[in-house]
């Protein structure tokens, strides 16, 4: 069954950078924000750990499209993620995890799941 | 402190590959070279002489230029021939005078062997190794028809090729029972004699000459010892070498029964103050002919006079890849299976006139030697498999047999280990490479350029092409020019495009130009040309999303996320208040700090959000940013010149200083380094540099294109003996053409070995103002320089900007996964076990 979830707000819509990401804290921990207004939607939530480095840097990466994929390189070793899965298209195996995010009024809400309280799957 | 003189005697290949090897080392400091040359030509070619013929001049063939000696400060003495070595004196004579040494190379080479036989001086019995050989055989081919060359070896057939191209009918008498008897068996041989003859060159073997009269029907008669007899006007003896030893002999050094001056595996005579190398050499009773081995002799040299304890020449392997006649002939290794246990494998078409041979080792398992006529196609395969004991696969045989259904099983550049010889006549291997590509090399031309490898006889230009794509293709590199899947442009295309069309954003280039929303490299670049034309602030709203996090965050990023922070030091010039300050800052926030080779402090450790606050600080004390970040001017690095120096000749650290002001924040393809030294002693080790300055008395002498790293490579004297303000609009234009026509990523070295004509048309744009945009250079760059802005400054003091430089936009906490650990009296990151 799929975790308990609640919408949190995380930032404002002022603190975006169009085209470019931003990093905000949650009760989930940290998580990259992007905003790219040339998309529909256009916002883009990913896990802010960068996997392959070990470091939280991935909402200070490029962003940009390959093959039409919106994705994010890695600041550190360049790995490509994607935006819509998380996966990594350098390494089949690596993938972080993605958030839905909305705009409510001038705030940024995240879909963050709700720590200790998922239902037992499996 | 007076410099010793090394002479080396002959200006033929080899003498001038150990020159190639030699003058760049540390020992060549020490010595003043000098070298003779009989001829009064520059080294040359003599691999392809017979293209003299097929339209190619001296300067084609020429391996080197003048203004190459001149450079390196040898003293070359051509059409000066050395008649006497004194070596008590330790002095050479020659008609011009005596020349006294302290290391002697003699690399006299060889001379063409002709065979005792009456009537040989006629002065039409020619003979076929030099340019001067050959005029002379063009000379004597006027107005007639025939011609013989005495010899069916690999040189005569070469002489039997140089006839034919002159237009003569061409014939081969040949001693022993075939043609080519050192590198192929009776059936190869067979094979060739039948396909060159269908060539028109006729071939008789087993003819022993008694001796040569005037002719009747034509200048020269030759009488074979089986009482038949051949006319013809002209006769090139090619029946082999001799070593060039008279100089040798008559010094008394050792010299080998049947000639060749006798040298140990450090290419050393019997005196130790004179070495020989080449086919005049003699090394364990063996001359070896070709040039390979003679090239290898030359670095064993070159790195034995270095004190090099491992250099040592340990034989060389014979094999041979030719086209005669336009005939393939390949040799490899033990071609008539002399090893014990040998077993061969042949294929022999007649019809086709291919013949193949492989000696294979008593298991199955090895390749011992191989021949090949017909068709070299498996040579290079065959080769691999020879010198690096690749085991062979399950049916040798399908490598030499003519391609069938299923194909050849190929051995692919993968299956080569990397110790692999690529390039015997430079020892390139495919390690080397794969170093180059690794370090820049995009491409065939820029590949040959680094390593010279199939720049000496151009033997392996098939195989290191399948090398060269093949790594590329590992690598994901496309050989198209285009940018990325967003621009199919180079950079240089795009730097028009936003230079013609006034094109002031990404935004705007992508939708007019490009697709797609851009990537990590289209955007850095495309910010690198934005800022090179109209340079606005990076963190302007519409390039911070283009920035790399180095040039966004300006700062460089280290392994767990923090960055690193490095103040502008112009010439390595601080005072003790700012160092003072340095340290000071270093402690508030605990950071790491190290000096950098660029003499400058690095200060590592600091979070996203302290960035603003330790720049802040280091502005109040008046630093500036140091761009470590960018792809940009990085340090002018300078020693402490004639203010304090005993030696300087020029004021080397104000020079750096101006120099750095002046470039600071030039945006470019790569990052640019400098230096300036104040005297030749060059302490501050300019010509490692993309530009090197050096003191002279009169001025600055300007070196270009040098690098340290990967493949480091010395920069080119560009120009002497330059005022200061000569100095400064040459380095404008150097710079400035650099930043406008560089592809991304190439540092100024690769970017000149890929513009077609390399450093001399370099000279011609900047230097002679070729393409008349000399003035337009100059004046792009001094806009630039009249619009620089610190990037720090500008940010810390902008609110907007500065909200780019928290951790986390929604809460004050700082990164969770940093952790620390302390060594040497400092911190540094917790490295994650392996």
């Amino acid at each position: 069954m799929k975790p308990r979830t609640q919408w949190d707000i995380v930032c404002d819509v002022s603190d975006l950078v169009p085209d470019s990401g931003i990093a905000v804290w949650t009760s989930n921990g940290p998580v990259a924000l992007f905003y790219l207004p040339e998309r529909l939607p256009a916002l883009f939530a990913i896990g802010h750990f960068d996997p392959c480095s070990g470091a939280d840097v991935l909402a200070r990466g490029i962003t940009g499209d390959i093959k039409g994929e919106p994705v994010v390189a890695s600041p550190i070793y360049k790995q490509h993620f994607s935006l819509l899965t998380g996966q990594c298209l350098e390494h089949e195996d690596v993938r972080v995890p993605v958030f839905r995010a909305l705009v409510d009024g001038d705030q940024v809400r995240l879909e963050i799941p709700v720590a200790g309280r998922s239902e037992q799957a499996a | 402190m007076s410099k010793k003189t090394l002479i080396v005697i002959g200006n033929g290949m080899v003498g001038h590959h150990f020159l190639e090897q030699f003058a760049d080392t540390p020992a060549a400091a020490h010595y003043q070279i000098i070298v003779f040359g009989e001829e009064p030509l520059l080294a040359y070619d003599r691999v392809h002489l017979s293209e003299y013929f097929g339209g190619s001049t001296h300067s084609d063939l020429a391996l080197g230029t003048l203004d190459w000696y001149s450079e390196k400060a040898i003293d070359l003495h051509l059409d000066e021939e050395v008649t006497r070595i004194d070596r008590h004196q330790r002095q050479v004579t020659t008609l011009q005078g005596n020349y006294p040494y302290d290391e002697l190379v003699l690399a006299t080479g060889s001379y063409p062997f002709v065979p005792p036989i009456e009537g040989n001086d006629h002065p039409h019995c020619l003979v076929y190794r030099t340019l001067a050989d050959l005029d002379a055989i063009k000379a004597s081919a006027d107005g007639v028809k025939n011609g013989v060359v005495v010899g069916g070896g690999l040189l005569g057939l070469e002489a039997a090729n140089a006839l034919k191209q002159l237009g003569l009918q061409a014939q081969v008498v040949e001693f022993a029972p075939r043609l080519m008897p050192v590198q192929l068996d009776t059936d190869g041989g067979a094979v060739l004699k039948r396909k060159i003859t269908e060539l028109g060159v006729q071939v008789h073997t087993e003819k022993a000459t008694t001796d040569i009269v005037p002719g009747e029907r034509a200048r020269l008669r030759m009488n074979f010892s089986d009482d038949t007899h051949l006319e013809t006007d002209l006769i090139v003896f090619s029946a082999g070498i001799r070593p060039q030893d008279t100089l040798a002999r008559a010094a008394e050094l050792e010299i080998g029964e049947r000639g060749g001056i006798v040298v140990d595996s450090r290419c050393a005579t019997s005196d130790p103050h004179i070495h020989a190398i080449g086919e005049c050499a003699l090394w364990e009773q063996r001359i070896y002919g070709l040039v390979a081995p003679g090239y290898t002799m030359a670095r064993t040299l070159a790195a034995c006079l270095n004190n090099d304890p491992d250099a040592a020449f340990t034989g060389a392997d014979m094999s041979t890849k030719l086209k005669l006649l336009g005939v393939d002939v390949g040799s490899i290794g033990d071609a008539h299976g002399q090893t014990e246990g040998a077993r061969n494998i042949r294929f022999n078409d007649e019809a086709a006139g291919h013949y193949s041979r492989m000696v294979i080792s008593a298991d199955g398992k090895k390749l011992l030697g191989a021949i090949l006529v017909g068709d070299n196609g498996p040579y290079d395969t065959l080769l691999q498999y020879a010198l690096n004991d690749i085991e062979l696969p399950e049916h040798p045989e399908t490598l030499i047999l003519p391609e069938s259904e299923g194909g050849t099983p190929a051995l692919g550049p993968d299956a080569l280990p990397d110790t692999a010889a690529i390039c015997s006549c430079h020892n390139v291997s495919k390690g080397n490479i794969c170093d180059v590509i690794e370090a820049g090399c995009s491409d065939l031309a820029s590949v040959k350029a680094q390593t010279k490898a199939s720049t000496g006889c151009g033997g392996c230009a098939a195989l290191l092409k399948s090398v060269v794509e093949n790594e590329l293709e590992k690598r994901g590199v496309e050989v198209s020019k285009d940018l990325c899947e967003h621009f199919p442009y180079s950079r240089q295309e795009l730097f028009h495009l936003v230079k013609v069309n006034g094109i002031r954003t990404f935004n705007t280039l992508i939708r007019s130009h490009g697709k797609g929303r851009g990537c990590e490299i289209c955007k850095p670049t495309v910010a690198s040309i934005l800022a090179t034309c109209w340079n606005e602030h990076i963190l302007a709203t519409d390039h911070v999303p283009l920035q790399d996090t180095n040039d966004t965050f300006m700062a460089n990023m280290q392994k767990n996320g923090t960055y690193s922070i490095v103040p502008r030091i112009p010439g390595g010039e601080i005072t003790p208040d700012k160092l003072i300050v340095l340290g000071q800052v270093a402690k508030e926030y605990n950071l790491y700090t190290k000096i950098t080779g660029g003499q400058r402090v690095d200060l590592f450790g600091a979070t996203l959000s302290e960035l603003p606050e330790i720049w802040e600080k280091l502005i109040a004390a008046g630093f500036e940013t140091g761009h470590a970040y960018g792809k940009s001017l990085r340090t002018v690095k300078s020693c402490v010149g004639n203010t304090w120096c005993r030696y300087g000749v020029q004021d080397s650290v104000a020079m750096a200083i101006f120099l750095e002001d002046r470039y600071k924040g030039l945006r470019a393809p790569h990052k640019i380094k400098m230096a300036v030294s104040g005297c030749t002693r060059e302490c501050a080790e300019a010509q490692s540099k993309d530009i090197g300055v050096i003191a002279t008395e009169n001025g600055w002498n300007l070196y270009v294109c040098g690098n340290g790293g990967m493949r480091p490579r010395h920069g080119d004297l560009f120009a002497i003996d330059l005022s200061d303000q000569e100095l400064i609009s040459t380095i404008d234009r150097v710079l400035m053409f650099y930043v406008r026509t560089a592809d991304r990523l190439h540092r100024t070295s690769v970017w000149m070995e890929n513009l077609e004509g390399g450093l001399g048309y370099l000279k011609q744009v900047v230097l002679e103002d070729s393409l008349g945009m000399g003035q337009e250079l100059e004046a792009h760059m001094e806009s630039l320089v009249g619009t620089y802005q610190c990037e720090w400054k500008t940010a810390v003091e902008d609110p907007e900007k500065r909200k780019r430089f928290r951790e986390f936009v929604n809460d004050e906490r700082k990164d969770p996964v940093q952790q620390w650990t302390e060594e040497r009296g400092q911190r540094r990151p917790v490295t994650e076990p392996a």
